[in-house]
């Protein structure tokens, strides 16, 4: 038995209303702002002080390797993932090295590089900077084209963060100006694109690890000046 | 009819329970509202996909094919026809039996409960049951 057109008119509306409300609380949704870093914000001394970047190695080693890098960047994951355990175990370890990470976010291309070096920072702050690293690096294919401010969120709780003090301090953003710091120093050395490594005054884009050992070989056979 | 209006109209309920979840999953929602947490433990797990495909995405396409099939078996020339009514029984069932499978992962596997996937769970299982209802209906003689 068909409806009467009483009965598909009554039908009809509550169609349309589910559907305006349905879409309603989506847009909403979709539009409520989030965890966002800013970019570009004025850089403050306090911004800087003490930091020199995230390092690990012995500050007497002879040869120090800077990488101006982004969690976003693809060819930075690999060399975090297949070159720097290398250079860890057989440079840093040895003494020989000391390592340290800089942020040179890339807006333009990588919509989530400020806030995974923010989250990086946050960790940074409660003594978990390079497991977070890590994590970032390695899980960089899932928060890329996923929900990144939720995925990296559970990786401060792996982590094991407070993450409340995680939660307030991704809210604040207050390491947005140290970033900004990290990537104007690298901007002003010539930096272009990601991983860039300093090593003796020199910038070398990414590279394997017998390269790394052949520039850190001739480096550490020169007089300390 | 009654039946198959009220399986469009909780198929267009589940489109949008499986549109936010899906909306989170690929990040342009920043949270989803859930309570307890179980949403993100259960949406970040490796069981958010099923054959590489985010599972979400395919309870929204399934829930627009089941509306999409209600509402044309509410056309009056299909009014007392049986077929419209099985196949929304059977996909509604495949739905139903996915939902179930989903479920159980959330308890025993994943140990984490997402409110929104159990109100799809609802949603299909209801759409199921209605559906069946309508293909078991006796069938009429068409009007002169």
């Amino acid at each position: 038995m068909a409806a009467a057109p009483g009965g598909m008119k009554g039908f009809y509306l509550a169609l349309a209303a589910v559907a305006v409300i349905g879409a309603g609380l989506l847009v909403y949704q979709i539009t409520k702002p989030a965890v966002s870093i800013p970019a570009n914000v004025a850089v403050l001394p306090a911004d800087t002080a003490g930091f020199r970047g995230y390092a690990i190695g012995s500050d007497s080693a002879p040869v120090e390797i800077v990488e101006y890098g982004d969690y976003q960047c693809p060819a930075c994951a690999n060399f975090d993932i297949v070159t720097l355990p290398d250079i860890k175990t057989r440079m840093v370890d040895a003494g020989r090295v000391r390592f340290v990470y800089r942020d040179f976010p890339l807006d333009g291309i990588h919509p989530h590089a400020r806030l995974s070096a923010h989250a990086a920072a946050c960790a940074d702050e409660q003594g978990k900077y390079w497991p977070m690293h890590n994590l970032l690096f390695q899980g960089q294919p899932d928060w890329a084209r996923g929900n990144a401010p939720r995925i990296i969120r559970g990786y401060a709780a792996a982590a094991s963060l407070d993450m409340g003090r995680y939660d307030e301090c991704m809210e604040s953003a207050r390491y947005a100006g140290r970033i900004q710091a990290t990537y104007e120093q690298g901007v002003a050395l010539g930096v272009g694109s990601t991983p860039t490594f300093l090593i003796g005054g020199r910038l070398y884009p990414g590279m394997g690890y017998d390269e790394f050992r052949k520039i850190v070989d001739s480096l550490a056979a020169l007089p300390r000046q | 009819m009654t039946r198959r209006m009220g399986v469009a109209l909780l198929s267009l309920i589940g489109i949008f329970v499986a549109a936010y979840l899906y909306l989170y999953k690929i990040g342009k929602i920043g949270s989803v509202m859930c309570g307890t947490g179980g949403c993100e433990t259960v949406q970040l797990s490796r069981w958010s996909s099923f054959l590489g495909v985010d599972v979400a995405l395919i309870g929204l396409v399934g829930y627009a094919g089941l509306f999409a099939l209600a509402l044309v078996s509410l056309q009056p020339r299909l009014a007392h026809d049986h077929r419209p009514a099985r196949l929304l029984a059977v996909l509604s069932g495949i739905g139903a039996l996915f939902a179930a499978y989903l479920t159980w992962l959330e308890l025993f596997v994943i140990h984490a409960i997402c409110r929104w996937c159990v109100a799809s769970a609802v949603i299909i299982t209801a759409i199921f049951v209605l559906s069946l209802l309508d293909a078991r209906r006796p069938r009429r003689a068409e009007p002169g």
